[in-house]
């Protein structure tokens, strides 16, 4: 569904995205992990084309998403940090976003009654907490019904009951068969969320593989532990190659 | 593209900056009209106002709002939406909101004290210097992610083209005074749109004379169909030239 052919990206002489090559599929859920600064948000704007590869090639559906536009239909996308134009309201705001996508026909209106944000349909944008903030972001996510998923550390900030709400609809979407992508640094989460690992160190992708296969390549049970084990390999590795 | 402008829209009504700078200028011509009772002399003190305040307004309001309004522009990326139509709906609006509130502010008095040929031409000079700015405005915001530099860059333009370009322009024409320069200031001129929509103001209040040889030359130039034709195309270049680089920069950069 979305295929990145050696993409490279730099930012002046630093290298944040170093030859990625990543196939992913409908119907699995990718778990993004490395540690702080290591390409993981890089690589998701690149997939949305808010920020454009020096060198390589994205496709979304087969077809590559330079000077495109329209396969965003197919991209829900949760940020990081949600940052929202600060004199409008929550109501406006997710007005706003149904008249700009137009395709109502389809929207998912569950995790706004669910996170119950009807309540605070008045309440300015500016004034918002990060976890209240962090939940409005995920309610645009999922308002589209969107095939692809992209949730860049989405439980980061939220309460507990909140963090269960959005468990629950990640796992009721990846039913469906939606390809989701959640990129985080909660591993317990992703041990129940996501089928896949991509470990990215240093703008290189070093794993890319089932969380079956890493656990059984790794002796582990838990993913916590088996991703730290592929991680001192990893450093190992790097320090006997250097 | 229409939603898009709408959203935008709303956002620089809301900031009610738009209402004061109308009533700003407004009440200033208003002020004109009170002290004076021949309209030449109003339009010529308003000339000097417009070709001041009109650049200035137009970029510190339009940088300032291009990056206040980042968050919109990062959250309608992640959208379907083209990002020529977020930039040039970002232009569009701003562009559309100073050029009226620039046209209620000094055209409703003037309308109302009788408009003449030359209170006309004012009107048109200035909502096309308003472009020109938002257009340089626009460059200066993409050239850089920092506010206070893009409006750094911004005011150096408005610097440039008020005062020091007069001042180069002046020295060159002093240091060569020995030669036939018509031609060459004629050229000069063509590089700054602030002296373009001077002159063609001061030809229109028929005071051209008070410029010598060289007020005559240009009268028979501008004066011309042609010399307005082309006045008038080069401060159109002055403003599709900026925006279409902004508009290049823009679609390559990343958010």
């Amino acid at each position: 569904m979305i295929s990145l052919k050696d993409i490279s990206k730099n930012f002046g002489k630093l290298k944040v995205l170093d030859h990625v090559s990543l196939d992913l599929k409908s119907g699995r859920s990718y778990a993004l992990i490395g540690p702080n600064g290591s390409g993981k948000t890089t690589l998701i704007k690149s997939i949305l084309g808010m920020v454009i590869p020096t060198s390589g090639e994205i496709l979304v559906d087969s077809h590559s998403i330079f000077n495109d536009w329209k396969y965003r239909e197919k991209i829900g996308y949760m940020p990081q940090i949600g940052r929202y134009p600060d004199n409008m309201r929550i109501g406006q705001l997710i007005d706003m976003m149904k008249n700009i996508r137009q395709d109502l026909t389809k929207t998912d209106e569950e995790l706004i009654d669910s996170f119950k944000l009807f309540k605070m349909y008045d309440k300015p944008l500016h004034t918002l907490s990060g976890g209240t903030r962090q939940k409005v972001s995920a309610a645009l996510a999922f308002l589209f019904n969107a095939p692809i998923l992209i949730l860049d550390e989405p439980t980061a900030g939220l309460d507990p009951v909140s963090v269960e709400i959005l468990k629950e609809k990640i796992l009721h979407e990846k039913r469906f068969g939606k390809l989701i992508i959640i990129s985080s640094h909660i591993l317990s989460d992703l041990d129940e969320l996501t089928t896949d690992i991509v470990y990215i160190f240093e703008g290189k992708v070093q794993y890319n593989n089932t969380i079956e296969a890493l656990k059984e390549e790794t002796q582990e049970t838990r993913l916590g532990k088996a991703i730290a084990m592929l991680i001192r390999q990893k450093e190992l590795l790097f320090s006997v190659t250097e | 593209m229409t939603r898009v402008i709408k959203y935008i829209f709303y956002d620089i009504l809301r900031t009610r900056f738009i209402l004061f700078y109308t009533f700003f200028l407004c009440l200033s011509t208003f002020a004109l009209f009170q002290l004076d009772s021949d309209s030449g002399k109003v339009v010529l003190s308003l000339l000097n106002i417009v070709l001041m305040v009109v650049p200035l307004v137009s970029v510190v309001f339009t940088t300032i709002h291009f990056f206040n309004s980042y968050e919109f522009i990062e959250l309608m990326l992640a959208q379907p939406i083209n990002r020529r139509v977020i930039f040039l709906g970002e232009y569009l609006a701003v562009a559309f909101s100073l050029c009226i509130a620039y046209l209620v502010g000094i055209g409703v008095p003037v309308l109302l004290f009788g408009a003449n040929q030359s209170a006309l031409t004012l009107l048109f000079t200035g909502v096309v210097l308003t472009l020109v700015f938002v257009s340089l405005a626009f460059l200066s915001s993409v050239l850089t992610r920092d506010k206070a530099k893009a409006i750094g860059i911004a005011l150096l333009f408005w610097f440039y083209f008020s005062l020091i370009y007069d001042g180069l322009l002046l020295w060159v024409v002093y240091s060569f005074s020995d030669y036939p320069l018509e031609k060459v200031t004629l050229t000069l001129i063509a590089f700054n749109p602030v002296d373009l929509a001077r002159i063609i103001m001061l030809l229109q209040l028929d005071i051209s004379a008070l410029m010598g040889y060289t007020g005559a030359f240009y009268q028979q130039f501008f004066g011309s169909y042609v010399g307005m034709l082309f006045s008038t195309s080069i401060l159109f270049v002055w403003i599709i030239l900026p925006l279409w680089t902004a508009l290049r920069i823009f679609s390559r950069k990343d958010l």
